[in-house]
């Protein structure tokens, strides 16, 4: 398959990362904030694997081709809600709707059932924005999709942690 | 309203239940329900009680052959038979043979995920639906045999639900395209056509459509949308009781049925998120809804029901947390007004009584 966006540009990852006690202490009801999944989709902490989302297109991570940033996240503890604003590499980018469908798992299973998650396309960043966010929020489509067993695994392959962890 | 009783059992989200409208009386009650495990149950118990610790209520049946998601079941008018409609694309129907349900049909046809599966009021038709947008009617031609009558293409996507009228051979379905198409048999009654869609220029819907409700005599009907909105339209076939009908007056002598509905009442501010499911009790009159917020509300109407021009409706009833996670379904008891049954992400059927 040829690749869409075969020249994207590199951005560099964010150095530090702020000190905070590690999530996955079951009984303490921990705040989720915006850089908590922020981490969630980048570097997870301590005691969850060190996993990236990468661009299904090419190695590096989506904040290093600035496909999401900790500015497109917004969370809201209280109301259990996060909205993720991601930008596909490219405006015709047909890889949107699966780097929208990782984000969406990853999170699944990362943050405490009580959270509603939207995830959309940055507003003007794709040619189909409008269709693309209508089937990410999808629930029944999202499930069926996930069914599918090759879809499946190129989401896995995605949420699989880069090869320097290896 | 009441939590009455918990049903556990499923491993996965419940996306859908349905009462037997037969098997349910008094004092025992037949449930189905299915989901993301693949599987469909069956539930038997008393709605009078509402001991958890010594609950009458129990799985009497397991349906397990299935190979991807179950999205809905319904049962026959004559409770003998349950149709249910499989992410495989498959429908099939199943009949109590000693205790143990076995498929006596099945209905290929879907290119993909089936949504949706509803029976008519005679119960010798069948109606399905799914992701590869089209609406399938069969015939029970002989036991247990269904034939294809019509496969109907008209909505430009997935399509979420099918449900007949409760009295008149008058298809309804609603779909991820945001509208509501009305199907009716053609005159010379070989096939099966679009005529009418209920979209955003009527007064429908912005986003999908997920279900619809007829109430009991099928004169209004309610859809429910991701739009956050609850709409009722004025379904009512006599020419006489739709306003606007005295310049087609021709046409019902070449239709047998009244074929043009209209919106009565939107119902807005209500819901925070994608609203799933809706039901119309045939007994009590009551509208109740299942959504992704978590929560069941309850809709009475506030005026007077023969002033069919206009209807007004308030919420009467909020559950908040009805489950701890999204509510796909809601269904009242066919013969107990105060009953509701739910389905939810966290995998829990719940059974609840209204207080008034």
């Amino acid at each position: 398959m040829a690749l869409q966006n075969a020249n994207p540009v590199i951005h560099e990852r964010k150095a530090t990362r702020r000190q905070r006690p590690s999530i996955g202490d079951e009984s303490a009801a921990e705040e989720i904030d915006a850089l908590e999944v922020f981490d969630i989709l980048f570097l997870g902490l301590d005691r969850i694997w060190p996993r990236d989302i990468r661009d299904p297109e090419h190695p590096y991570s989506l904040e290093q081709l600035n496909v999401l940033a900790e500015e497109g996240i917004e969370v809201d503890d209280k109301q259990s809600y996060v909205r993720v604003t991601f930008t596909p590499t490219v405006q015709h980018c047909s890889m949107a709707t699966l780097i929208g469908l990782c984000i969406r798992v990853k999170l699944m299973h990362s943050l405490p059932p009580r959270f509603k998650v939207d995830i959309r396309v940055a507003p003007g960043s794709h040619s189909t924005a409008a269709a693309v966010n209508k089937q990410l929020n999808d629930k029944e489509r999202v499930v069926a999709a996930m069914e599918n067993p090759y879809l499946a695994q190129t989401v896995r392959d995605c949420l699989a942690p880069p090869e320097e962890y290896e | 309203m009441e939590a009455i009783q918990e049903l556990e059992g499923h491993t996965d989200r419940v996306w859908s239940v349905a009462w037997n409208p037969v098997a349910s009386s008094s004092n025992r009650s037949v449930l189905a329900s299915c989901g993301g495990d693949k599987t469909v149950r069956i539930w038997e118990g008393d709605c009078s009680d509402s001991s958890s610790s010594s609950s009458s209520w129990n799985c009497k049946a397991v349906i397990d052959s299935f190979k991807r998601t179950v999205r809905s079941c319904h049962w026959s008018p004559d409770g003998k038979l349950l149709a249910t409609a499989c992410f495989d694309g498959i429908g099939a129907v199943w009949e109590d043979v000693g205790g143990d349900y076995e498929c006596v049909a099945t209905l290929e046809g879907h290119e993909n995920e089936m949504k949706s599966i509803a029976w008519s009021a005679s119960g010798t038709l069948l109606a399905t639906c799914g992701r590869d947008k089209s609406v399938w009617i069969w015939e029970m031609e002989a036991e247990n045999d269904f034939q294809t009558v019509s496969v109907l293409n008209g909505h430009s996507q997935d399509v979420k639900t099918v449900l007949f009228h409760p009295t008149e051979d008058i298809l309804v379905s609603s779909s991820y395209d945001n509208s509501i198409k009305v199907w009716a048999p053609d005159p010379n009654g070989d096939d099966w056509s679009c005529v009418q869609t209920l979209a955003e220029p009527n007064q429908g819907h912005s986003s999908t459509v997920w279900s619809v409700a007829f109430d009991a005599d099928g004169k209004r009907m309610v859809s429910c949308s991701d739009d956050l909105l609850l709409v009722v339209w004025d379904t009512s076939t006599n020419p006489l009781e739709s306003s606007w009908l005295s310049f087609i007056i021709l046409l019902p002598l070449i239709f047998k049925f009244c074929l043009f509905r209209k919106h009565l009442c939107t119902l807005s501010g209500y819901h925070e998120r994608t609203i799933y499911s809706v039901h119309w009790s045939r007994r009590s009159g009551l509208i109740a809804s299942a959504a992704g917020d978590d929560a069941i509300r309850v809709f009475a109407e506030a005026n007077d029901p023969s002033y069919t021009s206009r209807a007004v409706f308030s919420m009467v009833g909020k559950q908040q947390k009805a489950h701890s996670t999204d509510v796909n379904c809601v269904r009242w008891h066919p013969k107990d007004d105060d009953i509701l049954a739910s389905a939810g992400d966290d995998g829990l059927v719940k059974l609840w009584r209204i207080l008034s």
